[in-house]
C-alpha cells in the first residue's frame, strides 16, 4: 500500500516535472525521404504524405503507438453496436480547424463521405469497403454521430486511426486541419514547413496549450547518408528509421544518439512464382508448386547469419506471417524454421530430386537453377547473396537480379515473367483485416498466384475460409484462433518464405526531449505534440 | 621519365598476371562467405581483410580486375573508334552530310538511352550468365559513347580538311578516302584518344550503377565497379582505409596507362 | 543572314520534334511503363487496383500528336508521378539546376583549362603526369563518394557537378593544347625566346580554340547529363533530380518536357560554339 502510493507520487511529480522542464517554442528538424504527391488525407497513399497526415489531420481515435491502444482524440468516446455494423462517436465540443472554422459532426458525415467515394480509390476508403453495400452516416447533432457499415467489420475502431477529419465548410478545404500543425510552406523538392495550429485542442498538464514546438521544418533528402551527416552537424533533430549499418557507426560514436525499440512488425520475405500462366519452362513450374521443395528451400537458408551479418544483430529470424512483436495475434507455438541442409535434402529426395555431384536435379534430370529478382535495395542485395551460398550446399545454382521499381511491379504483377521475387513487408496496422488483400486467393496482391477465380489449392481455400470468418466475427478470441489457423497453414506451405524480422532503429539528438522511440510507425515522432527542446540547448540553437 | 614508364609497364604487367592467374594467386574464391568474419580487418588469411558478407577483399579485387581491364578498354575503344569514324566522315565531307551527322549527334546525346536499356533487360533471360550480362552491358556502353566525341572530333576535321597540308595533299592527287586515311584521321588523335581516356574510368563506373536496373555484373562475379559502389556511404568513406584499394588501383592502372600508351605528339 | 537563320530555326524545330518523338517512344516500351508502386499497397481492393492498372496506354502517334497540340498553347500536360502541372515543376526547378550546371560549367573551365595550360606551358612531365593523376582520380570517384565527401567537408553539394565535369575538360584541353604547342613553328618561337603568356595566348590557344569551342559546346550537354545523377544523390532539388523521378516513375509527360529541353539546350550550345568556331576560323584565314 506505503509502495503503491510513493510509486504514484513520484509518477506525478514526475509528469509535472517533464512538464514544466518541456520547453515551449522552437523548431522540430527531421528527413522526409520523398516529396509527398497529395495533402489531401483521402488521397494520401505514399509514405511522405501520410507523416504530413499525421502531424497535421485531426483524428477521431487515434492508437497510442506505446500502448497499442485506442485512445479518444477528436472522439471523447465510442460505441460500437452489438452486431459490429455500426460505432457512434460522442464528438468533443467547441473545436475549430486551424483556420478558425468551427469543427462539428457534419465535418465526420463530409470526411467518411469522401472517403467511401468508390471514385477516388482511397486506400484507407477500401480497408473500410468489406463488402457491397453503402456505407451510412447518421448526424443526430452538432457533437454526436454514427457510422453504419452494411456488414460488421471487426476491430474497425483502430482503423479511424488514418482518418484525419476534413472540414466541410472551411475555404481552405483540405488544408484545413484539427491537428498539431499545417502546413504553412511548401518549396517543391526542397522542404517543406509546418506551423503550430493555434486552435490546436489539446493541452498538457499544466494546462499550456500543446504542441510545445512553434514549427516543424521536413527536408526532402533521399539519401540516407546525408540525413545521417546532418544529424551529426546537429542539423536535424532525429532520424526515423535507421538502416543496421549506420546504428552501428552512430552508436560506436555516440551510443547516446541510437535506439533500438525491438523487433519491429515488418518482415523479409521470398517467394516463388506459382502463376500457372506464367512464361517459365513448366519443368520449374513443377518445382515451385510442390510443397516439399518450398520447404527445403526455407530450410536450407540460413536465417541467424542473414539476421547477425546483414542486419548487423538488429533483427531476428522470421517465423511466419505476423512479427512477435504483434503480441497478441502471433501464434507462439510455432518456431523460425530451423537451418537444416540434410533435412532440405531429405524432403527433396522426397519429392522426386536427385544430389549428384554438388548439382541437384529434378526427376527429368533438369539441374535445378532458377533466379530471384528484387529491388535495388542494398540489404536484399546481401540477403539473395547469402541465400546463394546458402543453397549452393544443397546443388541450386542462384542468379540475382536486382531491377528498378517499375520493371520487378511489371514482371510481379503483369507479365509474370519471374521466378522468385525477394521483398520487404512494411505493416504498420496490427490487425490481419488489413492482409485481407494478400490471403484471399481471389485478391490481385495474393503474390504468388494473384486473381485466382477458384482456389487452386485446398489450403487456400482454408485460408480463405478462414481469413473470412475472422472478419465476420466480433469476438476476439475466435478471431485469434482463426488467424492462428492460417499461420500454422502458411508456416506448413510456406507460399511466403518469411525470413527475417528485423528492429525498428531510429537515432535521436540529445536536444530532443518527452522522445520514446516505438516500433509503430512513426517511431520517434508518435507524440510530436508532447516532444520538446532540452532548455539548456535550446538557448544555444 | 624513362624510369617512370618502365616501372609503369611493370606493374601493368603484374596486375594483369595476378588477374588472369587469379585462380592461383587467390588465396579464396571470389564468392565464398567466411561468415564468422565479416568486416574482418587486414590479417594473415585475409590480406585485404573481408567485406560485410565474409568475403575476401582481396580475391575479389584480383578476379574484378580481370572483367573490369579486358572490357571497359575494349568498349572505350569501340565509342572512341565510332566517334573518330563518324566524325572524321562528317567535318570531312562538310557541308549538308556534316550538318545532318551533327544533329543526329545532337540528338542522340540528349535522348534518355537509360530505357533502351531497362528494354534491353526486359529481353534479355533471367537466367543469363554474369559474364554475358557484362559484355552485353559494355558493347551498349561502347555503342551509345560516341556523340560526344563525334562532335568534337568533326570541329576538328573540319578545321584540319582547311589547313595547308591538306590542301598540299589534295594538290598532289590524293582524294577521298586515301586523304581522309592518311591525311586527316591520324591527326584527330587528340580527341580521340582524351575520349578513350576519359570513357574508360566513366564506363566502370556506369557499369556498377547499371547494377541497380539488372544489368552489368551479378553477384557474387566482382567487378571495379561493384567495388567501388561499396564505398558510395558514410559508412564506407568513414571505415577502415583498406576500402579504398580498388579505388587506387584503378588510378594507378589508368595512370600506368596513360604513361606506357604515350604519343608523341602529345607528350611533353 | 535571315535565310541562314531561318534554316538553323527550321533545323532546331525539326530536331526538337524528332527527339521528343524518340522519347516517348523509347519510354513507352521501356518495360514498366504504366505500372504504380500504389499497385502494391495491400489497403486497395481488386476495384482500385485494376483503376490503377488501366490506365489508357495511347498510341504513340496519338499520344504526340496530342502533346504537340497541347505545346502550343503552353500546356506540357501532367506528371503522373508528382501530381502536378509539367511547366510547374520545370518553372520551380529549372533555375536550381541553372546555378549548379553554371557553376559547375564556370569551374570546370577555369580550373580545366587553367591546368591544363600550365600542365602544358610548364614543360614537365611530372607536373603532366600529376595532373593527369589528379584528375584521373576524379573520374575514377563515383559521383555519389564525391557527394558524401563534399557533405561531410561541409562544402555546397553544388560544386560536385564541377569536380565531374572538370576533369574531361582537362583531359581534352590538355590534349588539344599540346598538340598546338608541340607544332615546329611554336617550337621555333619557343626557342627565339618568347614568353610564355604570349606563346600561350597566340599561338597554343588560339588554333586550338574552334576544337575548345566544340568541346565547351559539349560541355554544356555533358554538364545537363550530369546533373542527373548529381542532382539525385546530393538531393538538389533542380531539373535532373526530376528527371530521375520521371525516369524511375515512367512519368512520359515529364520525361519528354524534358528531353525536349534537354535537346534544345543541346542545340544552342553545340549550334553556337560550332557559329564562334567559324568565325574564328573564318578570320585566320
Amino acid at each position: 500500500m506505503k509502495n503503491n502510493f510513493t510509486l504514484r507520487l513520484l509518477l506525478t511529480v514526475f509528469v509535472f516535472a517533464s512538464g514544466a522542464l518541456a520547453q515551449s517554442g522552437g523548431e522540430l528538424r527531421f528527413v522526409l525521404h520523398s516529396e509527398p504527391k497529395t495533402f489531401n488525407p483521402v488521397l494520401m497513399e505514399d509514405d511522405s504524405s501520410e507523416s504530413i497526415r499525421y502531424m497535421t489531420g485531426g483524428v477521431l481515435i487515434r492508437v497510442n503507438r506505446q500502448t497499442q491502444q485506442p485512445t479518444p482524440e477528436l472522439a471523447q468516446s465510442w460505441k460500437v453496436s452489438k452486431d459490429g455494423r455500426t460505432i457512434s462517436f460522442e464528438l468533443r465540443p467547441d473545436l475549430r480547424f486551424s483556420d478558425g472554422t468551427p469543427f462539428s459532426a457534419d465535418d465526420v458525415a463530409f470526411t467518411m463521405k469522401q472517403l467511401m467515394d468508390p471514385a477516388l480509390h482511397s486506400p484507407t476508403g477500401d480497408m473500410f469497403r468489406s463488402s457491397q453495400g453503402q456505407m451510412q452516416v447518421n448526424v443526430s447533432s452538432p457533437t454526436r454521430v454514427s457510422i453504419t457499415f452494411s456488414a460488421p467489420i471487426a476491430d474497425s475502431v483502430k482503423s479511424f486511426d488514418q482518418v484525419a477529419i476534413m472540414s466541410a465548410k472551411s475555404p481552405q478545404k483540405e488544408m484545413a486541419v484539427l491537428g498539431p500543425f499545417y502546413v504553412a510552406e511548401d518549396k517543391p523538392g526542397a522542404y517543406i514547413i509546418l506551423k503550430r495550429n493555434p486552435y490546436y485542442w489539446k493541452h498538457d498538464a499544466q494546462g499550456r496549450q500543446l504542441p510545445y514546438f512553434n514549427s516543424v521544418r521536413l527536408d526532402i533528402l533521399q539519401s540516407q547518408d546525408t540525413e545521417i551527416l546532418r544529424l551529426v552537424h546537429g542539423q536535424i533533430d532525429f532520424i526515423n528509421s535507421l538502416s543496421p549499418d549506420y546504428y552501428d557507426k552512430l552508436e560506436a560514436e555516440n551510443p547516446a544518439l541510437v535506439h533500438d525499440a525491438g523487433v519491429s512488425l515488418d518482415s523479409e520475405f521470398m517467394w516463388f512464382n506459382q502463376v500457372p500462366g506464367a512464361p517459365i519452362p513448366n519443368y520449374k513450374k513443377a518445382w515451385f508448386a510442390s510443397t516439399n521443395f518450398r520447404r527445403a528451400i526455407s530450410e536450407a537458408i540460413n536465417r541467424p547469419d542473414m539476421a547477425r551479418i546483414v542486419f548487423k544483430g538488429h533483427a531476428q529470424p522470421a517465423v511466419g506471417v505476423v512479427s512477435p512483436a504483434n503480441k497478441f495475434w502471433f501464434n507462439s507455438q510455432l518456431r523460425p524454421h530451423p537451418f537444416d541442409q540434410k533435412s532440405a535434402l531429405a524432403r527433396l529426395r522426397q519429392a522426386g530430386f536427385v544430389f549428384q555431384d554438388g548439382t541437384l536435379k529434378d526427376r527429368d534430370s533438369h539441374a535445378v537453377e532458377f533466379s530471384i529478382v528484387t529491388n535495388a535495395n542494398k540489404n536484399r542485395e546481401r540477403l539473395a547473396t547469402l541465400i546463394q551460398q546458402d543453397l549452393a550446399g544443397i546443388g541450386i545454382k542462384i542468379n540475382v537480379v536486382t531491377l528498378d521499381f517499375p520493371s520487378l511491379i511489371d514482371r510481379m504483377t503483369n507479365s509474370y515473367n519471374y521466378e522468385a521475387c525477394l521483398l520487404g513487408f512494411v505493416n504498420d496496422d496490427l490487425d490481419p483485416n488489413s492482409e485481407m488483400n494478400v490471403w484471399l486467393s481471389s485478391s490481385e496482391n495474393h503474390q504468388w498466384d494473384p486473381k485466382q477465380k477458384t482456389p487452386a489449392t485446398p489450403w487456400e481455400a482454408e485460408i480463405d475460409k478462414l481469413m473470412r470468418e475472422q472478419a465476420s466475427t466480433l469476438d476476439q478470441n475466435k478471431r485469434k484462433k482463426y488467424y492462428d489457423k492460417v499461420q500454422q497453414i502458411v508456416w506448413e506451405q510456406e507460399p511466403f518464405i518469411y525470413l527475417i524480422n528485423h528492429d525498428a532503429l531510429s537515432a535521436v539528438s540529445p536536444t530532443l526531449q518527452n522522445v520514446h522511440p516505438t516500433i509503430l510507425r512513426p517511431q520517434v515522432y508518435w507524440n510530436i505534440d508532447e516532444l520538446s527542446l532540452n532548455q539548456q540547448l535550446a538557448r544555444n540553437r | 621519365m624513362k624510369w617512370a614508364r618502365i616501372l609503369a609497364i611493370v606493374f601493368l604487367v603484374t596486375v594483369a598476371s595476378a588477374s588472369l592467374l587469379a585462380n592461383f594467386v587467390a588465396p579464396a574464391s571470389y564468392a565464398y562467405q567466411f561468415r564468422e568474419e565479416p568486416d574482418a580487418s587486414l590479417s594473415r588469411h585475409h590480406l585485404l581483410g573481408t567485406d560485410d558478407l565474409g568475403r575476401d577483399r582481396f580475391s575479389r579485387l584480383l578476379y574484378g580486375t580481370r572483367v573490369s581491364l579486358l572490357l571497359a578498354p575494349a568498349a572505350s575503344l569501340l565509342a572512341s573508334l565510332l566517334g573518330l569514324l563518324i566524325g572524321g566522315l562528317a567535318g570531312f565531307a562538310g557541308g549538308w552530310i556534316e550538318r545532318l551527322v551533327m544533329s543526329a549527334t545532337d540528338l542522340f546525346l540528349s535522348l534518355p538511352w537509360l530505357f533502351l536499356l531497362l528494354t534491353v533487360r526486359a529481353v534479355l533471360p533471367l537466367n543469363v550468365s554474369p559474364l554475358i550480362s557484362v559484355t552485353i552491358t559494355f558493347a551498349l556502353l561502347g555503342c551509345l559513347g560516341w556523340a560526344g566525341a563525334a562532335r568534337m572530333i568533326c570541329a576538328d576535321a573540319r578545321s584540319i580538311r582547311e589547313s595547308e597540308f591538306v590542301l598540299l595533299a589534295r594538290a598532289s592527287g590524293n582524294g577521298g578516302l586515301r586523304l581522309l586515311w592518311r591525311h586527316v584521321l591520324p591527326n584527330l588523335r587528340a580527341i580521340a584518344l582524351a575520349q578513350f581516356w576519359i570513357s574508360i574510368p566513366v564506363f566502370i563506373i556506369t557499369e556498377a550503377n547499371l547494377g541497380i536496373l539488372g544489368l552489368g555484373i551479378t553477384e557474387p562475379l566482382p567487378s571495379w565497379g561493384g567495388l567501388l559502389r561499396n564505398l558510395q556511404s558514410y559508412t564506407a568513406i568513414t571505415g577502415e582505409p583498406v576500402q579504398f584499394v580498388p579505388l587506387i588501383l584503378f588510378v594507378a592502372v589508368v595512370g600506368s596507362f596513360h604513361l606506357v600508351l604515350h604519343d608523341k605528339e602529345l607528350t611533353v | 543572314m535571315i535565310a541562314s537563320l531561318a534554316k538553323l530555326a527550321l533545323k532546331l524545330l525539326l530536331t526538337l520534334l524528332l527527339g521528343g518523338l524518340l522519347a516517348t517512344t523509347l519510354v513507352r516500351f521501356a518495360p514498366g511503363f504504366g505500372m504504380d508502386e500504389a499497385q502494391l499497397d495491400i489497403r486497395l481492393s481488386n476495384q482500385s487496383i485494376d483503376a490503377l492498372n488501366h490506365q489508357p496506354k495511347e498510341n504513340i502517334a496519338g499520344f504526340y500528336y496530342r502533346y504537340c497540340q497541347r505545346l502550343l498553347h503552353g500546356d506540357f500536360g501532367r506528371s503522373r508521378t508528382l501530381e502536378r502541372p509539367v511547366s510547374e515543376l520545370i518553372r520551380e526547378r529549372l533555375p536550381e539546376t541553372l546555378k549548379s550546371v553554371g557553376l559547375g560549367l564556370f569551374l570546370g573551365w577555369v580550373l580545366g583549362l587553367s591546368l591544363a595550360s600550365i600542365a602544358v606551358m610548364a614543360r614537365s612531365a611530372s607536373l603532366d603526369w600529376l595532373a593527369g593523376i589528379f584528375c584521373g582520380t576524379l573520374l575514377c570517384l563515383p559521383a555519389a563518394v564525391l557527394a558524401i565527401v563534399f557533405v561531410i567537408a561541409q562544402a555546397p553539394e553544388r560544386l560536385v557537378l564541377a569536380a565531374a565535369v572538370f576533369p574531361q575538360i582537362y583531359h581534352y584541353a590538355r590534349n588539344l593544347l599540346m598538340r598546338s604547342l608541340n607544332q615546329p613553328h611554336v617550337l621555333t618561337a619557343w626557342a627565339k625566346g618568347m614568353g610564355s603568356l604570349r606563346l600561350l595566348c597566340w599561338h597554343v590557344l588560339r588554333p586550338a580554340a574552334p576544337q575548345l569551342l566544340a568541346v565547351a559546346g559539349v560541355s554544356a550537354s555533358l554538364a545537363f547529363t550530369t546533373a542527373i545523377p548529381v542532382e539525385a544523390l546530393c538531393d538538389l532539388p533542380g531539373v535532373g533530380q526530376l528527371a530521375w523521378k520521371a525516369a524511375m516513375g515512367r512519368d512520359l509527360y515529364l520525361l519528354v518536357t524534358l528531353t525536349v529541353l534537354v535537346t534544345a539546350v543541346t542545340l544552342i550550345a553545340n549550334s553556337t560554339c560550332e557559329l564562334l568556331g567559324n568565325m574564328l576560323g573564318a578570320r585566320r584565314a
